[in-house]
């Protein structure tokens, strides 16, 4: 994170920092393992009162941030949120919350209301990510007449028992197309499933011939690529932050690990081939810690960087904040893979992490187009 | 930080200015110090000084150096400045390092009024182009078990052995050197920094010969070699502080702000074919894995500005030793991006057509020489303890000469 916070956002971080280890500290966690939401509804309330849910959205929607930089402020969060392996989808709140805020208007405002005070939670179908191509979509939106028709699956979706409303992104004909389709919806069906995570719950969410009103969209219909994009790479800061406070933490146990475990008469610490391990996880934990502020410094001022500087960031902890966290598995030993142990949450998170909102194979191959289309135009 | 000086954003607009009237755009030879023979390298050598003149002239030499050693005395902040408006613009790159870092910076913390009177104006002026003598034949990473020896001879010091990997010292002027004074105390207390100019008497210069064919790296070769007592640097036997400090500003690199060099200009960008263009060149370009390997390629790029950005501004605020990460990074993820490079390359990475391409920019010479970006400025596996040791707090290695004279301290190998 970085060096330099302005008090305001000094205070947001401690202050999420203080509630998650009063309401969530990894024994509860534990034992909510087979809880559904995996936290109860009133952390979710408190969160939403300290401001999780708002950095994204605009003040005259009722939101806003302490600096100015949205998100900015929601990776400082995050990264607590990943020191903490705290609970809750952070990640698709703020991207429905900032979607619906961007497009504005009556259409949403009482979604978008009830989701910034906790009493809804959104989730995000990406029946079709930015990096894909079209024959790769899973969702289909098509018009007939007034209505909108959704056809297709998405998996994994957090949350996705626990949700009001799935902001749905699909392929039309024309483009791109996002709708907010509520939950209840006929033809919307949601399997839960089983994640590799403690406390974040995954679902499958189907959409079989399910008719919406074209009220339901958000943006234009066929046009909605650029809008999905910006939320696709707020959520990648969002999630890169939290790898990187989950990274922080399992090193930060590991090294205290090195320093208390003594083997042939000698500190773990003492042995080269260690603190060499040691060395190369200090210099992938500072390169991920730059390269995610980087992120949501070009994200946050719209720089032309922006875009390689993300799919960077998320490519790059995607890997190495997994290697990293196995590697602190393999100094611990046995007891490394141990549910009692604390190491394990930071392992699920990052792992998780790697794989959402695009794997570090899907960015490398959006930033090998971002580079070839560079290189056309030079 | 002084009262009365020049706001920053006043001084860039006068830098833009200035560097608009007078510097022309970028030339090859300061994107990279390689040229295709020694003929063109002098020339090279010659603008490079006439170049540093006229930013001396035009009153931009030095920013952060003194203004009684003919610099402006200004900030960091000022030299960042400078740098950003100088992008894209010729400088001149064979003054940057190690003339500027670490051997101006080291003579700045170290050297005495008259010495620094001596050489500082000169190097500004581009009079004198200056290079490090620390490492030896006997020894890479192990710095303080030098066996250059000086001895005291009246008002001189009477210098023998040999320094090896110093780049372009063959036209170099002047070498700030770490000799071995007394062999009768532990190998960090026998040690002093003297000033050598490279033409004396009994200075030797060999050209090293990598195996792409480059000679950049020098060997040197002293003999009877007479320094006057008044070109010795600080203490005798005070040699490892100042090493120590010397080295430090070895590894800020670029990054110090007694360097004046273009934002953004990568120090390893040669003329060779970008990962896009050799996957094209293989008829790779549309294969899945080879998009991943182009993104990985680009990622490491963009990482590894990232990293650098925050190590300069940790290293200056907390921790100095911070820029063993730096360094440790740039030379992992710099051996990636050559494999990459290479693989992306299949079995045209085998050949090269030399009217089209040096055999330095040629994707498999350039795999062959791959770890030199893990030895060259201290190997990895030092900066691997460093990081362990200083930063982490682990306990240091178990070394064979700790407290022993250094007379008495193993050399050579014994085998049972």
């Amino acid at each position: 994170m970085w060096h330099e916070l302005t008090s305001d956002q000094q205070l947001l971080r401690d202050t999420t920092a203080r509630y998650l280890a009063d309401h969530v500290p990894l024994d509860r966690q534990r034992k909510n393992r087979d809880s559904a939401a995996g936290f109860e509804p009133a952390y979710w309330t408190g969160g939403a009162e300290l401001g999780w849910i708002m950095p994204l959205v605009s003040e005259d929607m009722g939101g806003g941030s302490v600096s100015g930089r949205g998100i900015v402020d929601l990776s400082l969060i995050a990264y607590e949120f990943g020191r903490h392996s705290a609970p809750g989808p952070l990640v698709d709140c703020n991207v429905v919350a900032s979607a619906l805020s961007d497009v504005g208007g009556e259409a949403h405002a009482d979604a978008l209301e009830a989701i910034m005070t906790s009493s809804a939670i959104a989730s995000v179908c990406l029946g079709f990510a930015p990096w894909q191509q079209s024959g790769e979509a899973t969702v289909t939106i098509t018009r007939d007449g007034e209505e909108l028709v959704i056809q297709g699956a998405v998996k994994p979706v957090e949350s996705a028992g626990q949700a009001t409303y799935f902001l749905v992104s699909g392929r039309s004909d024309s483009g791109t197309t996002q709708v907010l389709v509520p939950a209840s919806t006929s033809g919307v069906s949601i399997k839960n499933l089983k994640a590799i995570d403690v406390s974040r719950k995954f679902g499958a969410v189907t959409f079989d011939a399910v008719r919406v009103p074209a009220s339901a969209l958000v943006g234009a219909f066929g046009q909605a690529e650029a809008q999905m994009t910006e939320q696709v790479r707020n959520a990648c800061v969002m999630l890169c932050a939290e790898s990187v406070g989950a990274m922080e933490s399992a090193f930060a146990m590991t090294t205290d690990w090195a320093f208390e475990r003594f083997t042939f008469g000698r500190a773990l610490a003492s042995y080269q081939a260690l603190k060499h391990r040691f060395a190369d996880m200090k210099s992938w934990l500072e390169a991920s810690h730059a390269v995610c502020d980087s992120a949501a410094d070009a994200l946050a001022d719209g720089t032309s960087r922006a875009a390689e500087t993300v799919s960077s960031a998320k490519a790059y902890i995607g890997e190495h904040g997994v290697e990293l966290a196995q590697d602190c598995v393999q100094i611990h030993g046995g007891i490394g893979v141990t549910y009692e142990h604390d190491l394990h949450f930071f392992l699920r998170r990052v792992t998780l992490n790697r794989l959402l909102y695009g794997t570090p194979g899907d960015h490398r191959r959006w930033l090998a187009q971002m580079q070839i289309d560079k290189e056309m135009a030079a | 930080m002084s009262t009365g000086m020049e706001p920053v954003e006043e001084f860039r607009l006068r830098a833009r200015e200035w560097i608009k009237a007078n510097l022309g755009p970028l030339q090859p030879w300061d994107r990279t110090q390689h040229c295709k023979d020694d003929e063109e390298e002098l020339v090279a050598v010659a603008r490079d000084r006439a170049l540093q003149r006229k930013i001396f002239d035009g009153g931009f030499a030095g920013i952060c150096m003194p203004k009684e050693y003919g610099g402006l005395g200004l900030s960091p902040e000022h030299n960042r400045a400078f740098n950003e408006e100088l992008a894209g613009h010729e400088y001149p790159s064979r003054f940057a390092v190690p003339t500027f870092n670490p051997c101006a910076s080291t003579i700045l913390e170290f050297c005495t009024a008259e010495q620094k009177a001596a050489h500082l104006p000169a190097i500004l002026k581009g009079d004198e182009v200056w290079v490090q003598l620390l490492s030896e034949p006997g020894g890479g990473s192990d710095v303080a078990g030098i066996t250059t020896a000086a001895v005291r001879e009246g008002d001189h010091w009477i210098l023998n052995g040999s320094k090896v990997w110093t780049s372009r010292a063959w036209w170099a002027d002047w070498g700030i050197i770490l000799a071995r004074t007394n062999w009768d105390v532990p190998k960090h207390q026998g040690m002093t920094v003297f000033l050598v100019p490279l033409r004396a008497e009994g200075v030797e210069i060999q050209r090293i010969v990598r195996l792409n064919g480059e000679s950049e790296a020098c060997q040197e070769f002293f003999t009877d070699v007479r320094i006057p007592d008044s070109d010795r640097v600080g203490d005798v036997d005070g040699g490892w502080t100042i090493g120590t400090r010397w080295m430090f500003h070895e590894r800020m690199g670029h990054n110090s702000p007694y360097v004046t060099y273009p934002s953004g200009l990568s120090q390893s960008a040669g003329h060779e074919d970008s990962p896009v263009a050799i996957a094209r060149k293989s008829g790779k370009i549309d294969d899945p894995s080879a998009r991943e390997l182009i993104g990985e390629h680009r990622e490491l790029g963009v990482v590894t500005r990232a990293l650098q950005g925050r190590i300069a501004d940790a290293a200056t605020k907390a921790n100095k030793d911070m820029s063993a990460i730096d360094r440790l990074f740039r030379g992992v993820a710099s051996v990636r991006r050559s494999t990459i490079a290479f693989e992306l390359a299949g079995s045209n990475a085998s050949v090269w057509d030399e009217e089209e391409e040096a055999a330095t920019d040629a994707v498999g010479m350039n795999f062959l020489m791959r770890q030199i970006s893990c030895i060259g400025g201290g190997t990895t596996e030092i900066s691997r303890n460093v990081v362990a040791e200083r930063i982490l707090g682990m306990p240091r290695e178990a070394s064979g000469d700790k407290g022993v004279p250094f007379r008495e301290v193993p050399k050579g190998p014994k085998r049972a």
